[in-house]
């Protein structure tokens, strides 16, 4: 340890001598003088306290790494370690640099301050076909979270991170979104929990469910613009729960994680049903390994169920007359997913390529009922059940560094709902425009270039087939920007 | 149940946690800490490297199978100094495995036991790829080396106190023959003192430090950036003014921008190991600075 004190009295003795010298050398009036006297007491102490820190962190670390031996009669080992403090370590190397930016002050208030991440994000959009009119045919709406957007510059949702450990158990998570319209919103706000069982995660508050593969993958890391159709239409966009989730990882030498969620289910397919207990449940299984040292692949199932109580959705009726209409009933989902990734080498950094799939089937079962206002001879009701499935591919191939080149293609099914209010004669299927059956899809080319990874541009052109008939052609200019912490990146 | 089944249940528990029991498992961010694992822990110790030679550190994909593979490890090995930034924190977070949690002893970092070189005054991106503790490419100076295997033999020794011993012992035999290829290293690279060199990427400033090689620019205008043809040209005139002996890289770096300097400025283009497994002669922690010398030596003459 005395090495390590002739350390610190050196640095010292150095951070006192520095100021002394240029001191002296100063010759204006007594005021300025005085001023001056003062901001470089209050730099030397600055200067001062962060060797100081800078010394005391690297004992601490020093007599960590020593005391385990030295407590177990065998303090040679140790040995080399204490006795090559960082000055008489190294006769070539530099003296230690202060890390003056690098450590906030130990003992100042910010030190505990969360990690914050901000992304920004916009658009400009060109839009063969007018966005207020974009429906996905054959589908209730999900929502106003679907389609391609406005037309023209928007300004996507700048989205605020803010994380950190909580305590020696806990750690959590705030995501808000800052939308062009003003408003926010809590996209992701969550704390999670290790180490009550081996390998178990139990996760609480609003996070993204892990159903699917890219549910759980924030907007800014998704390869293009928009989500696949089979999420606008099933989910209306990622699938945000309010409530638990337990994840657990099995102690196999291949990767396999099993996992259940537990939530409130007020968001689409589910609504409010205004009771005590459990909205909505989610179970998703997720196995992957490697393929050599090139490749590596994850396959994931999952299955969610919701319930639905007078979920209102509106419809344009055969006298096309505007209808309020809705959906009480239960709402399941499976799901299957698989991504493989390849890189020569394992080495991403100059070439590779992902290609990912996703297949959703949705049944629907209860009671459909038309025109709650009474617009249009309403309200009735009859049963309802609907068999629909959606499915993508995609695959981005990285050619050069900094380069990706990506296709994807969307595809829905709706099959045809059996509406009781239908099959009994009560009313005809063109009552029900939306949900004439239909075959929704879309092929996608996107081109981004990413100068660093905080940023990234993108073009991207689809033809978008959501409507029964018209094809909208977009194109759509893209910039993802991604300051502050850096946030590591999911597989 | 059947009883049948139960039993073949309990069997497989029963062998998965055996073969949890057997050694100390070690995972390790990069090879080099791979390997001088296996130097002090000899057949005590099972230990896998998440990483190849071949690859960035910086920039590695948080894999399904790493994730399994650090749900079982009783000790990290890795850099530290916000090397694995990227993907490292998705591995810890996913495979909840509180052995290996940030300031546990299951979680140690060679970072923290170096003195680090290249800390910015300033933490801008407008910089590049800066590191907020240092540049974190540590394993090119062999004094590093040392300094990380005392700390990491007396971290061992801690997990493992029934070993403890046996850990000591292979420190002591590993320092001993490490110090004597050091002065042989050191002898061997007294030409290359002052010889002025390009680097791709600031990743060899240790190995500078050590041997007293000359940086005189990198191929990246600033860390992690690509650099753009304007920028090699420039690049090219500055070396006519200011010649340097070679252009260096990592075995794991993009070839093409170390070729093209190569060719116009006439210089070797000089691959470095840059760590264990990097080339057929780096199959260890001595056969990586062994390489090393040879390739810089033969490229200086």
């Amino acid at each position: 340890m005395s090495s390590v004190h002739t350390a610190l009295g050196l640095a010292v003795a150095a951070s006192c001598c520095i100021p002394l010298s240029s001191l002296a050398a100063d010759e204006t009036d007594p005021a300025v003088q005085l001023q001056q006297l003062k901001e470089q007491i209050a730099e030397l102490r600055q200067g001062y306290e962060l060797r100081l820190q800078a010394l005391e962190r690297r004992i601490a670390e020093l007599q960590s790494a020593s005391a385990k031996p030295a407590a177990a009669g065998v303090p040679a080992a140790a040995a080399p370690v204490v006795e090559s403090p960082p000055a008489a370590a190294a006769p070539a190397a530099e003296p230690p640099p202060v890390p003056v930016a690098a450590a906030p002050a130990g003992g100042s208030a910010s030190a505990f301050n969360p990690a914050i991440s901000l992304i920004l994000a916009g658009t400009y959009a060109n839009l063969s076909r007018d966005p207020a009119t974009y429906r996905l045919q054959g589908f209730i709406p999900s929502g106003s979270d679907v389609g391609p957007g406005s037309r023209g510059f928007s300004v996507g949702e700048s989205e605020l991170g803010i994380s950190a450990a909580i305590d020696p158990m806990f750690s959590g998570r705030l995501t808000a979104a800052l939308a062009s319209d003003n408003s926010l919103r809590v996209e992701e706000a969550w704390f999670e929990g290790q180490g009550l069982l081996a390998g178990a995660t139990l996760r609480a508050g609003r996070f993204l469910s892990s159903i699917g593969y890219l549910n759980d993958h924030h907007a800014h890391t998704w390869d293009f613009v928009d989500a696949p159709l089979a999420y606008q239409a099933f989910f209306g966009g990622p699938i945000k729960t309010d409530g638990l989730q337990l994840r657990w990882l099995a102690p196999t030498e291949r990767f396999l994680e099993l996992g259940a969620e537990i939530g409130a289910g007020t968001n689409f397919p589910g609504s409010d049903v205004g009771r005590n207990g459990i909205g909505s449940t989610a179970l998703f299984a997720h196995v992957g390994d490697d393929l050599g040292t090139d490749a590596s692949w994850r396959l994931g199932a999952s299955f969610q169920h919701y319930r639905a109580n007078d979920r209102p959705y509106d419809d344009v009726n055969a006298a096309g007359t505007t209808v309020r209409n809705s959906f009480t009933g239960s709402s399941r989902t499976w799901g299957l997913d698989a991504i493989y990734k390849w890189a020569p080498g394992g080495n991403a950094r100059s070439q590779s390529l992902t290609v990912q799939g996703e297949y959703f089937r949705r049944t629907e079962s209860g009671t459909l009922n038309y025109d709650l206002q009474a617009q249009a001879g309403g309200p009735a009701s009859g049963s309802y059940a609907s068999a629909q499935s959606g499915w993508y591919v995609q695959g981005v191939y990285q050619f050069v560094p900094r380069w990706r080149l990506g296709v994807r293609y969307d595809r829905l099914d709706s099959g045809t709902p059996e509406i009781g209010l239908v099959s009994d004669g009560t009313l005809a299927p063109a009552d029900f425009s939306l949900l004439q059956p239909a075959r929704p899809s879309r092929g996608t080319v996107m081109l981004d270039w990413s100068p660093s990874e905080f940023s990234r541009l993108r073009l991207q052109l689809a033809a978008d087939r959501s409507r029964s008939t018209e094809t909208d052609r977009q194109v759509f200019l893209q910039y993802i920007m991604s300051l502050g912490a850096h946030g590591a990146h999911q597989f | 149940m059947t009883p049948n089944f139960r039993f073949v249940l309990f069997a497989a528990l029963a062998a998965i946690s055996l073969q949890a029991r057997a050694d100390l498992s070690v995972v390790a961010c990069e090879p080099e800490w791979a390997s001088l694992a296996a130097e002090l822990g000899g057949d005590k110790l099972k230990v896998t490297s998440t990483t190849t030679a071949l690859q960035d550190p910086h920039h590695i994909e948080a894999r399904p199978s790493l994730i399994a593979r650090m749900r079982g490890a009783d000790l990290l090995v890795c850099t530290g100094m916000e090397l694995e930034v990227g993907w490292l924190p998705v591995l810890l977070q996913q495979s909840a495995n509180p052995k290996l949690a940030p300031g546990a002893p299951g979680n140690f970092e060679a970072g923290r036991f170096i003195v680090p070189l290249d800390v910015p005054a300033r933490l801008d991106r407008s910089d590049g790829d800066v590191h907020a503790a240092g540049n974190p490419h540590i394993q090119l100076d062999p004094r590093n080396i040392l300094k990380v295997a005392g700390a990491l033999s007396a971290r061992l020794a801690q997990i493992d106190a029934a070993n403890a011993s046996l850990y000591q012992d292979r420190f002591r035999a590993f320092s001993g023959r490490w110090a004597e290829a050091m002065g042989k290293w050191e002898q061997q690279a007294q030409p290359l003192r002052g010889v002025p060199v390009v680097a791709r990427h600031k990743n060899m400033n240790y190995l500078w430090s050590w041997l007293g090689l000359r940086e005189v620019a990198t191929l990246e205008p600033k860390p992690g950036v690509e650099p753009n043809g304007g920028q090699l040209s420039q690049l090219k005139a500055q070396l006519a003014a200011q010649p340097a002996k070679m252009v260096v890289r990592g075995a794991y770096e993009d070839p093409r921008a170390s070729r093209w300097l190569s060719e116009q400025a006439g210089i070797p283009d000089v691959v470095l190991p840059f760590t264990v497994g990097g080339n057929d002669r780096a199959t260890d922690l001595f056969g990586l600075f062994d390489s090393t010398l040879s390739l810089l030596l033969a490229a200086a003459k």
